[in-house]
Formats: structure tokens, sequence, C-alpha cells
């Protein structure tokens, strides 16, 4: 497809979708989906024929995530911007009777609340408002005209200068410059190249990339195909978490609809570059998603990670060189190459550029998806967007990077938030789970939780990680049960230390920063538990 | 030649191992394609035996104990015959949080297994998981494959009893 024909067809699917007169779009990303999205859509279309709508009065359809997870099932309504929230297939009938007159009060969500307003979208730009299955909806909004206009127009030094003047980095959570990791991929010898990404999203706690993937699955292509342009690589590889049977269906869909129409494959948009992008399952296994055990993965062994160097930019998958990227950095991707490194790089922060996705859980009023700009302070997402937290109790410490990470107290929640910042308070960005804890949780008990994990998920292979784990997991045990001794604590410390720095991968690296982050920041949590024979 | 690299017949006339050799086909036979066959085999078969490592092994020409360590390495698969029921419940952060453990207690309590075992009947297998994603509607349980949000004791109790309910006038028949 030349961008010529991209533009007829993105014109003409606008052209047809101004000629309807509403359009009621249901989300159907799993969270919704778990409360019966599907059937409400019926109930939708059904009394939508009931009330005499055709298909040019009164369209309804599937999108991706709303965003207000918490709040699901979430239907949308255009023209107007309304939203409903909570939405029961018994409020189908109001909804459609609503449509010429005021929205439905009973289930309305305020979509100017701060929530919404505050948030600054470029990786979820079209969550929630295209069909995730239709490539002609992703291609109205302006979808693979970055691909083409690259192939078209840019070399693909161009392509990587582009990418690293925008300042973009690593979403995955460690922030490695993208641009300098695919400029080194581009000059690594050995043929044929890879491009892999990285959705084995395993932190408990995040769904960024779930949503992205069940949502707009061809802008990770689109992002894959030109990463894979500008590096020379000509075979891709998603690496997809099995829990997500969704996002899996709906990358296979956007797959094969971009194969038939010359999107990816052979001879992409009538140029010599071709590019084939297959599946692999995950299988449930955390580690997987450090890059050398991915890899491992993808060739069917056993997940675990080797020392590195060789990076896998010269010797990744089957001794090629091999790009690895994360979900939200390849989502990245068309809109930098659309709007420009400089506009990119316009948003953020000194040393943090762009946005970042956030999953807001836990303990907070608004559940859910947001994507804010970098630099934003953590009072602002949790207070002003989260709406703080529910049943009028007291904020305790916010949970960032999952098992790698560490909690924030509240006397530090003006922090602003970018990579630098979160490393300095014992945490790291990490992929973007954020798990909000009220008065109610005990900080012993969430570090054991997070060591419980990383011992369960611990490959074996070095033993730092391997035994350190399950040391310090019992000792935190002794904490729990209040039967500790300050000569535990002092061992417990010892423990954090060596397998700090003494474990191969990062796994075992960051094990011990919920641990070490809450032992800086509530430690008469662990001296409480001290009952044990002196 | 191995006897192992001799045997890649099908264990038995069962069709579903169709459905194991086609997706190891897909990939050329070749070594990566053992996840992917692991895969097809657990939805196939619900879990995974001896007799279909070992054909799975002979295919793509990889020692036993090295899919053996691949089974075995995986969370996702079992060697174990699982229960017509399956009640996965989410251990991730977010349900942690909102008292998965408790839920997990309570319905180990009441079915009197612990997690990762199945009902001496085979009524019911009693799984966790890390995170399915829905944190947003904490605790979440995925039962027969359907996902249940903002779960209490009481409602994943009656969800449970309804589908082992639902099967009990087949086993009188």
């Amino acid at each position: 497809m030349l961008v010529e024909e991209l533009k007829d067809l993105a014109a003409e699917e606008r052209a047809r979708q101004s000629e309807r007169a509403a359009c009621v779009s249901i989300c159907a990303a799993a969270g919704c989906q778990a409360l019966q999205s599907e059937a409400l859509r019926s109930a939708l279309m059904n009394e939508a024929a009931a009330q005499g709508h055709g298909p040019d009065s009164c369209v309804v359809r599937q999108v991706g995530c709303l965003g207000s997870c918490g709040a699901g099932p979430v239907v949308s309504v255009e023209p107007g911007g309304i939203l409903y929230q909570r939405v029961q297939p018994s409020d189908a009938y109001d909804i459609i009777a609503a449509l010429d007159g005021p929205p439905v009060e009973r289930i309305a969500l305020d979509s100017k609340s701060s929530f919404f307003a505050r948030q600054h979208k470029i990786v979820l730009e079209n969550c929630g408002r295209i069909d995730p299955d239709r490539l002609e909806d992703y291609i109205a909004a302006d979808g693979y005209l970055a691909l083409t206009t690259a192939l078209a127009e840019m070399t693909p030094a161009e392509v990587i200068a582009e990418v690293t003047k925008s300042g973009l980095r690593g979403r995955g959570g460690a922030g490695y410059p993208t641009g300098l990791k695919w400029g080194t991929v581009a000059r690594a010898s050995g043929s044929p190249k890879a491009a892999i990404c990285n959705a084995d999203e395993g932190d408990p706690g995040a769904f960024m990339d779930r949503s992205v993937l069940e949502s707009d699955p061809h802008r990770v292509l689109e992002g894959m195909a030109i990463a894979a342009y500008a590096t020379g690589a000509s075979e891709g590889f998603i690496y997809v978490r099995a829990e997500y049977p969704l996002a899996v269906a709906r990358l296979k869909t956007a797959l094969r609809t971009a194969e038939r129409n010359g999107l990816l494959g052979n001879n992409i948009c009538g140029t010599q570059f071709s590019f084939r992008i297959s599946i692999r399952l995950g299988a449930g296994a955390f580690v997987c998603g450090e890059e050398t055990a991915l890899i491992a993965s993808v060739e069917g062994k056993r997940g675990t990670p080797r020392p590195r160097p060789p990076y896998p930019a010269e010797f990744g998958v089957w001794g090629r060189p091999t790009l690895i990227n994360n979900v939200e950095t390849y989502a990245n991707v068309p809109a930098i190459i659309r709007r420009g490194g400089t506009w990119f790089s316009g948003i953020g922060t000194e040393r943090s550029k762009g946005t970042k996705v956030f999953a807001l859980a836990g303990r907070i009023a608004n559940a859910g998806l947001i994507e804010v700009p970098m630099g934003m302070t953590l009072r602002e997402i949790v207070f002003d967007i989260g709406g703080g937290i529910p049943d009028g109790r007291a904020f305790k410490a916010v949970q960032t990077g999952g098992p790698s990470g560490g909690c924030i107290p509240e006397s530090l929640l003006d922090t602003p938030v970018d990579y630098e910042t979160l490393t300095r308070l014992g945490s790291i960005m990490g992929s973007g789970g954020m798990i909000v804890m009220d008065e109610t949780s005990s900080m012993v008990d969430v570090a054991r939780y997070f060591m419980e994990f990383c011992m369960t998920e611990s490959c074996g292979k070095c033993i730092p990680c391997r035994a350190g784990t399950v040391q310090m997991y019992n000792l935190l045990g002794r904490f729990a049960d209040r039967q500790a001794t300050p000569a535990d604590l002092a061992l417990l410390e010892q423990l954090c230390d060596m397998v700090k720095h003494a474990s191969l991968c990062g796994l075992g690296q960051s094990a011990p920063n919920p641990v070490l982050s809450t032992l800086r920041y509530f430690r008469s949590e662990y001296e409480a538990g001290f009952g044990g024979a002196q | 030649m191995l006897p192992y690299l001799q045997k890649c017949d099908p264990p038995t006339d069962d069709k579903r191992w169709k459905i194991v050799a086609a997706t190891m086909r897909k990939l050329g036979n070749q070594r990566n394609a053992l996840i992917e066959a692991l895969h097809s085999m657990q939805d196939a078969f619900g879990y995974l035996d001896k007799p279909g490592l070992t054909f799975v092994a002979g295919t793509l020409r990889i020692p036993l104990s090295q899919v053996y360590g691949a089974a075995t390495f995986y969370h996702h698969f079992t060697l174990k015959p699982q229960g017509r029921h399956s009640c996965i419940v989410c251990t991730g952060t977010a349900c942690h949080i909102k008292g998965a453990s408790d839920l997990l207690k309570y319905v180990s309590a009441t079915r009197g297994i612990k997690p990762g075992e199945t009902t001496p009947d085979r009524s019911l297998s009693l799984l966790t998981a890390r995170c399915f994603g829905t944190c947003g509607l904490a605790p979440v349980a995925v039962i027969d494959g359907e996902t249940m949000g903002r779960l209490t004791n009481d409602l994943l109790d009656r969800r449970l009893a309804q589908l082992i309910q639902q099967e009990a006038p087949q086993l009188v028949s």
C-alpha cells in the first residue's frame, strides 16, 4: 500500500464515520469483558434496532480500553463524549432513548473530571476510540502513515536519528535510550537480524501492555515494523503472556489483516523491505521478562538468563543481532515518526521525555489505566487522577515497579515521576504498575509478599537469588509473626546487600528492593516484629 | 540412533494429537516449537503426560530430559490431570492488597483442597496465578476460563456450587 492509497483509505473511512449520527462504543478490553460487556453489546444492539435506529443513525461497536477499569463496564456515546459506568444490560433502553436528549444521570461518568482531564495521551491516543479488530479504524486515525512515510521518504539512519532526537527511553523499566539501542543493532554485523516485542508483562498489578495490545494492536505492529526497517531486521517475534488470551487473539487478527493489506510481510508497501512477525506464547515465568531469558524461551528452551555481555543487540536469538523493546516503547514510535522527535522531546522532564502509562490499582477510588507526562508528581497521580483512597481511610504508601520496585511513603509524594527520581527513592519506574496502599496494609506483609513472589519465580540458575530469596522470605516471616530479633534485622539487611550485588540478572538484583525501601521508610514496622528470644 | 529419536508416532489414535503434530509442523518441527507444542498439548488434553512428552521430544528431536525440564520450569504447564472445573485465584499485588489470600484460604477450607490440588472426585481444581491484568476488578478469579471480578467469599462459593451442581444430573445418569 502506498502513502497516497493509505491517505485515500483514511479519508474514505473518516467520511463514513462522520456520516453516522450517533455511535455507542462498549469497552471490550479484558477488564470490562469480565463484567459481561459482550452481553451488554448485544443488548444495546437489539435496543437500537428496537427503537428504530439503522446503521446510519446509530452504530453500536466494540472499542478498546476506556481507562476507568474500576468503573466497568464502561460505555461511551458520541457525539457529546458522554461516558457511562457500571452499565448493565437493563440500562440499554435508557442509553439508546437518551441519544437525542440529555444523558442518563443515574449511570453517567463525568468525562470532564480530573481523571480524564489531567491525562496526556500518546500511546493510548486510540484506546477507546477505535475498534481493535478493524484495520480501517486504525488507518482512519492516521495509522500506518508513519510506516509508509518512513519507507518512502526516510533512510534507516534518519529514522534512528529521529528516535534519538525524541529522547525516548525503554518503557520496560530500565529506561535505556531507545535510539542508542537501535543504533547498536543497526551497526551490528550478521544477518538476518530480529526484532522482538517484549509483551511478557509479568509484574503483578501491571496491565498497561495488555490494554495496549487489546485496544490498539496495529500500533505495536507498526512500531515494530518501523524499528525493523531502521535496524535492518527481517524477522519479528512478539513474546506475549499466555495469561492474556484476548490480547493474543487481537494480535493474531491484526497480524492477519496487516499482512493481507501489504503492510507487513514481503515487500511492504511495494519496497524491498520485508518483515514477518510471529507470536510466541509465554508460559508463566516471570523471569522471561528479562531479555536473555526471553530469548532462551523464544528458542524453545527453559527461560533462564545468561550473563551479559554479549548483549542481545550483538548476540541474540539464535546468535543473531536482536532488538528487544517493550510494548509501550514500540507504541510510542509511530507518533514520534509522524509528529517528529522534537515534538516528543518537548513533553516530560529534562532526562525523561514523553509520557508514561500507569496501571492504577489497589486501594484507590479510580482504578484504571492512565497516561501522564513524565514529571507529574505522585500526589497528582494518586489524588487528582486516582481520586484518593476510598472509604475515608488514610494513604500509606504507593508501590511502583512491582517485585523489583519499592514503596514510597506519603512524605515523598511530591516527587516528580521520572526514571532518576524514582531510583533515588529506592524504587524504580518499572513497567508502570502502581499499587496504592492504605493504613490497613502492613509493610512487612507487602515486603514478604514480593519476596515470596521472587522466591517462587527465581529460575534457580544463580545461588544468591535461588538461596538468598528463600532465606529472606523466612526471615520476613519471623517479623510477620513477631518472633524476630534485632540480629534477624541485621542479617536481613546483610542478605539484601548480598543478593542485590551478586545475582546474575535483574530479578535477583532487584528482589531486595521491596524490603530495602520498606526498611528505609517504615522501619518501625519491622521493629514492631521484635519479640523472639534475644 | 538413540531410542527417543526413533519414536515419533502419536501415543494413541486420539485425534487431538493431530493438533499437536500440526503445531509442531507449522514451525518446521524445529526445537523452538517446543513451548508452542506443550501449549497445544495442554490445551487439548488439559495436562502433559509422559507418552505425550516423549512424542514431542521425538518429533522435535530434543532429549526427553530437556522437554521435561521445560515442562516443569514453566508454571503454566501441569503434569497432573485436572478436575472438570478449574478455579484460578489471582494472587497478584492488587488482589493481594484486596484480600485474595483470605479468598484462597476460604475456598481451600470449604473444598478441602490446597492450591494446586484437585478434589478426589475430580470435580474441581484449585489453582493460583500471578495477575490476569484485570487489577481494576480485584480480587479476581478465573473460573472455567471466565473472569470474575470484585469477588467475595460468598460470591465465589455460590458460583462454584452452581457449577458442580449443574453437572450432578449427568453423574447420576
